[in-house]
């Protein structure tokens, strides 16, 4: 034993020893920063959910869940305060779905022209200005929302109200558009070209083997898109706080206006509520909720693109 | 000496006789055009660029009806670039470009000059790597067959089944037609990958290296398979293995440096090639 380790020693010569030992070193110093790091986003994702939970637990006492779940109407502010959540949900989902109903056939359209069709110095070209369009702040999309698209529709829709859901929904419908239709078209791109070619050896046209071939192929991928860019849409703020107005509503009517969950949010946080008060804490119960819906869109979107991975 | 080579003396097509009869009319309309020269295609100085680099020189080759024609030589040769100019593969991408002619026939026509859809549509293809679409194995062979405006159930089933049989694929699949095409292993996926080029009943069917991919045992499979198709479908096959080529073809091409150095029937290749550069090939002196 004595005799091999001996010889080791010498095989491995001080220099050597002492680069190892630093290697070591750095290697674990590494390892834990990272860990650290990844620690810190963990603790703060706990953080918020232990202040949403315990903030709104007090609230839970006040009203009940079976109030807070069916009850249509709210009301903080007023003397005989009612909290219905649902009426806040109602715009939440109206405006999304109107989005998605942008996002998803004019994303599909977009993805499908720069994976299948566009040569790649359109595609490069195309692909910045998207992300330039990713870049616009979304104060800027809420007053086009208001003070552009809400007047152009009235043109069309006479009851239109000022304050609507239709317009910023539209708009948000374009404002994740680029999103949805850059994560989708990298789900396309990521196709083997051997699939596209199996499908043009059968005779198909190329917009044949975009809807029989690339797209069923990529669909967990194209899927995860969408439910991403939903659940973006769900928490989006500036757009529906400026143009769907600040007046809850429990209706699916998009031309009229209501407030979303985080319109409801941002006016409450403006203003000056007691702390401690009911309605200060409705906006943590409020928050919990658009909590809850987001992480139930991100993790089918996890739980998807993760699928959508193992496919090849 | 190739004990396995078969003799090329296999006149008769008679395509009624030809095992599996389920398959007897699969080619029954091609019988009554009668094909000059019994060939199916001619390439005739055919010249092929890749952007700037020209990958075919000139390349003449005739491709006999319902016969195995192999195509042989060292890797870079050329081979795949000329076997996918029959299905204007090349047409995808930016770039490549095509001079001379593919006749083909009865109707005489230059491939390579008409509408390369119309193209696929008569001409098959198998590729190196199995790849079959994520969907159904019924999907899968029934692929071609909508695109051809077949859409009637009863007669989607006839064909998918008739296919997979062609494809000695029926018997191992029968039971879960609806489950996925990845579910089966690499030398079955290759064997759908025939049935569904299959179905379609393509005069021609084009088989790029189908066995590189595969273990020893799948391979007897589809050079099986490919024997029991010639007679019934044109077959060009590219492989690297010159024993398969001996074993499974009727006729053997030699290319070099994307040019066509020889070709003739396989035995006479294969036993007293003219060019000496074959015979430096095939006795494994370079290449
Ligand atoms: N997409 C391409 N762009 C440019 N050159 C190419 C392309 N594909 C092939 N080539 C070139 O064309 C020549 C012929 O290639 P090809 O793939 O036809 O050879 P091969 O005989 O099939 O070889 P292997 O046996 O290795 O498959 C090679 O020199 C290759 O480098
Ligand atoms: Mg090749």
């Amino acid at each position: 034993m004595s005799e091999i380790s001996s010889a080791e020693s010498e095989l491995i010569g001080g220099a050597t020893r002492q680069f190892l030992r630093r290697r070591a070193f750095w290697n674990r110093f590494a390892a834990y920063w990272l860990l650290a790091a990844a620690l810190v986003s963990v603790l703060v994702t706990v953080g918020i959910v232990y202040v949403l939970v315990t903030e709104s637990l007090p609230f839970f006492n006040q009203v009940s869940l079976v109030d807070f779940l069916t009850d249509t109407q709210w009301t903080p502010m007023f003397e005989n305060a009612r909290y219905g959540v649902m009426t806040l949900v109602s715009a939440t989902l109206t405006v999304a779905g109107i989005a998605l109903a942008v996002a998803i056939p004019a994303g599909l359209a977009l993805a499908i022209y720069l994976s299948e069709y566009a040569r790649p110095a359109v595609r490069e070209s195309v692909k910045p200005l998207l992300e330039l369009l990713e870049g616009v702040p979304t104060v800027v999309y809420g007053f086009f929302a208001l003070l552009f698209v809400t007047p152009l529709l009235q043109t069309f829709i006479p009851g239109l109200a000022g304050f609507n859901m239709l317009a910023p929904g539209l708009v948000m419908g374009i404002m994740i558009l680029p999103y949805t239709a850059s994560v989708s078209e990298d789900a396309m791109r990521a196709v083997p070209m051997g699939l596209r070619e199996a499908g043009y050896a059968l005779g198909y046209s190329r917009f044949r083997v975009a809807t029989r071939v690339v797209i069923p192929a990529a669909l967990s991928g194209i899927t995860a898109a969408f439910i991403l860019g939903m659940s973006r849409a769900v928490g989006e703020t500036m757009v529906v706080a400026i143009a769907a107005g600040q007046n809850p509503n429990f209706t699916f009517n998009p031309t009229e206006g209501a407030a979303t969950i985080t319109a409801y949010i941002v006016q409450m946080a403006m203003g000056d509520l007691p702390h401690g008060s009911l309605a200060y804490q409705s906006v943590f119960a409020a928050g919990f909720v658009l909590f809850l819906i987001t992480l139930t869109f991100n993790l089918i979107g996890f739980f998807l693109r993760r699928r959508f991975r193992e496919a090849y | 000496m190739q004990p396995n080579l078969r003799p090329i003396t296999r006149e008769t097509t008679d395509v009624s006789s030809a095992p599996g009869d389920s398959n007897a009319d699969l080619h029954r309309h091609q019988e009554s055009v009668p094909l000059p020269h019994g060939n199916r295609a001619d390439v005739r100085k055919l010249s092929f660029w890749y952007g700037k680099t020209q990958a075919l020189k000139e390349v003449n080759l005739p491709v006999v009806d319902r016969k195995v024609t192999a195509l042989i030589g060292p890797s870079g040769c050329g081979k795949s670039t000329l076997l996918r100019c029959f299905n204007r593969m090349h047409d995808l991408y930016p770039g490549n470009r095509y001079d001379g002619e593919i006749r083909l026939y009865p109707e005489d026509e230059n491939l390579v000059a008409i509408d390369p859809g119309l193209v696929r549509l008569r001409i098959g293809m198998v590729f190196q790597k199995p790849n079959p679409f994520p969907k159904s194995i019924y999907a899968n062979v029934a692929a071609g067959l909508e695109v051809r405006g077949i859409k009637k159930r009863s007669v989607l089933d006839e064909r998918v089944e008739r296919a997979l049989r062609h494809a000695a694929l029926w018997d191992e699949v029968k039971d879960r037609l609806n489950g996925s095409a990845y579910g089966l292993s690499g030398g079955q996926q290759q064997r759908l990958c025939i049935a569904r080029a299959l179905a379609p009943e393509p005069e021609m069917i084009l088989f790029d290296e189908p066995t590189s991919a595969l273990d020893p045992l799948a391979t007897a499979k589809i050079e099986d398979l490919v024997q029991q198709l010639a007679g019934e479908v044109t077959i060009l096959i590219v492989t690297h293995n010159m024993q398969q080529a001996s074993r499974i073809s009727d006729f053997t091409a030699f290319m070099l440096m994307g040019e066509m150095v020889e070709y003739g029937n396989t035995d006479q290749v294969f036993t007293a090639p003219e060019d000496p550069r074959t015979d430096q090939y095939i006795t494994g002196r370079f290449g």
